[in-house]
């Protein structure tokens, strides 16, 4: 009898479903309606029983009666329920007419949860959903060891220095930079045939003042390779301005940021003689 | 056998005292069939430093020919390395192919690089990033220019499109986060492009960088893609291309390098100086991170029904230690 199933699963002896903690034991058995541990909560403890179960997002009230009690095969006797709220609740009073008003009550609390958490499991599917994706450690110390090899191999420093160089040499930068010899021969053939003297002088003003604008900012940057750069232009520059003559500069030293006044020379280390024509008339006639 | 135990019975009985100088193993014998684990280890050495012995002295004896020949000796051989070895990609780009070129003077990147848009970048992360993400987002966000930085807060990428395409972005940039380290990436071109999805590995930021200079200017920089030579890495090198504005400004003298390696993408800013014609020095700022692409999908981000162009099959792409795909 439920009473004698009681007194000794429930309150005495062990019983396996039964989780007890500080404030609360709790069932675990599946067909128990509130979850506790309690007289009128406990499946085997009452013969007459209800519960309401979901199984793949349909609700289906389980019912045990006494008649069924010899008969484990068909103690719980199923009922689907309707997917409409309303209807469902009004199927569980249909169904458990004239039995406890605890039993009804907990039924109907018990699916109003379910149904509201199926609800927000099948809003949770629409969002978007993070895949967890689980790590190999054989493939990630593969691909790690496999980074650093190629990162050694890549030799990235001396790839991009002489990418930069490349681009120097095929004239990419235009007129910034000074120096390129082997550039500037070229330059200088094609310039022996015309001669632009003028232009040029008027165009190395300009760049003069484009050259010293650039060398300002890149003051800025604390490189300090600049500040040898700066004693170089001043010592250089003071010697071109007391030379009338721009010497051959072989040395690639010259970075070639010397702005070079009146000799009219272009970024090239070499002299070209017209030029000094030009300009020896107007010093002569001065010094005189 | 009994040939095999003889010397090696002999050898263990005098494993104490130095062994002799050429010892003489019979044709049929291996140093694994002895079954003592001493005298097999003993037999084992011996045979090593024959080995090394006997190298050495076929190396002196090659260098002895070479000077002996003089100029007339062949050419030192080259060493192996594994760009060498490299299996040959049907994929790869001549630089002439004219193929090539239709391809790409009609692609997605056409109106960029034929300077009818400014790239617009819109850098965001995944969900609630942590700090050395945010951090990292601002330093990306300074080294590209005309990127501007948004939190996510939870919004689906499918919805963020639009309003990115209505807003003029021209690409969008995904920072994916886990335990608290940036390791993926997400890179689609806006208007209808393709989508590459990264993975994203030793991430450094700019305080981590030894030796580094200031903060990267607002100068544009300029670009350099190292190493793309496959159809697939040709599209992903002009991918990152327009990330950045076409022109750059030579004043800055600021570089983004885009460096592949082994299909590894390092990604490098650096400040550099010419000190000669000959010589320039460059000083690393800004942050550096490698990439290693996942998936190439044509349209813009959509895992579920896109189309796939390239997606990295474990299975049957990295079964050649000499094959690579970038």
């Amino acid at each position: 009898s439920p009473q004698v199933v009681w007194d000794t699963l429930g309150n005495r002896q062990f019983c396996s479903y039964k989780i007890t903690t500080k404030t609360q034991n709790f069932c675990r058995n599946e067909y128990n309606i509130t979850g506790l541990c309690n007289r009128s909560s406990c499946p085997l403890a009452n013969s007459q029983y209800a519960t309401v179960r979901e199984e793949k997002g349909r609700c289906y009230l389980y019912m045990k009666t006494i008649e069924r009690a010899p008969f484990p095969r068909r103690l719980w006797e199923r009922v689907l329920l309707s997917k409409n709220y309303e209807k469902a609740l009004e199927e569980i009073d249909e169904n458990l007419i004239y039995w406890p008003r605890f039993i009804r009550h907990k039924c109907k609390q018990r699916f109003t949860k379910i149904t509201q958490y199926l609800i927000r499991i099948r809003k949770l599917t629409l969002k978007r959903q993070r895949k967890i994706v689980p790590l190999r450690r054989k493939i990630e110390r593969r691909e790690k060891r496999r980074e650093e090899k190629a990162l050694i191999a890549a030799q990235l420093d001396n790839a991009i220095e002489k990418e930069l160089l490349e681009r120097l040499k095929q004239d990419t930068y235009g007129d910034i930079y000074n120096f390129p010899i082997h550039a500037f021969d070229k330059a200088l053939q094609q310039q022996e045939a015309e001669s632009e003297s003028e232009s040029d002088a008027e165009q190395e003003e300009d760049e003069e003042d484009v050259d010293k604008r650039e060398f300002v900012e890149g003051d800025d940057s604390d490189l300090s390779d600049f500040e040898d750069m700066d004693k170089l232009e001043t010592s250089s520059e003071e010697e071109q301005e007391e030379e009338e003559e721009v010497e051959k500069k072989s040395n690639s030293k010259s970075k070639g940021k010397t702005p070079l006044k009146g000799a009219a020379r272009r970024k090239r280390p070499y002299i070209e003689i017209e030029y000094e024509e030009e300009t020896e008339p107007t010093t002569k006639t001065k010094a005189a | 056998a009994g040939g095999g135990s003889g010397p090696g019975g002999s050898a263990a009985g005098d494993g104490g005292p130095p062994a002799p100088e050429r010892v003489l193993f019979p044709p049929t014998f291996s140093v694994s069939e002895i079954k003592n684990k001493q005298r097999r280890h003993f037999m084992f050495l011996r045979w090593k430093q024959q080995q090394r012995k006997e190298k050495l002295a076929a190396r002196r004896k090659r260098r002895k020919e070479r000077e002996a020949l003089g100029d007339k000796a062949p050419p030192k051989a080259i060493p192996k390395t594994i760009e060498n070895q490299r299996v040959y990609d049907e994929t790869t780009v001549d630089p002439d192919d004219e193929e090539v070129a239709f391809d790409e003077a009609t692609d997605e990147f056409a109106p960029y690089f034929n300077r009818q848009t400014v790239p617009k970048i819109l850098i965001t992360t995944s969900d609630r990033p942590r700090g050395r993400t945010v951090r990292f987002c601002e330093q990306l966000s300074t080294v590209i220019p005309n990127s501007h930085v948004y939190y996510r807060r939870g919004l689906a990428l499918k919805r963020i499109i639009p309003q990115c395409i209505a807003r003029d972005f021209t690409d969008l940039i995904v920072i994916n986060e886990d335990r608290k380290i940036p390791n993926g990436l997400v890179l689609s071109h806006l208007p209808d492009g393709p989508t590459a999805h990264f993975r994203m590995s030793s991430v450094r930021l700019r305080k981590e960088i030894k030796r580094k200079g200031k903060e990267p200017t607002e100068h544009v920089p300029e670009v350099i893609l190292n190493n793309f030579t496959t159809r697939l890495g040709h599209s992903i090198g002009r991918m990152f291309a327009s990330l950045f504005p076409h022109d750059p400004q030579f004043i800055g003298r600021q570089v983004a390098t885009f460096h592949n390696q082994r299909d590894y993408i390092f990604f490098r800013f650096h400040r550099y100086i010419f000190k000669s014609e000959k010589k320039v020095g460059i000083q690393e700022l800004g942050p550096r991170f490698t990439l290693k692409l996942r998936s190439l999908q044509k349209g813009t981000f959509d895992s579920k029904f896109g189309e796939y162009e390239w997606i990295h099959k474990r299975r049957e792409m990295d079964t050649s230690r000499r094959k690579f795909h970038l």
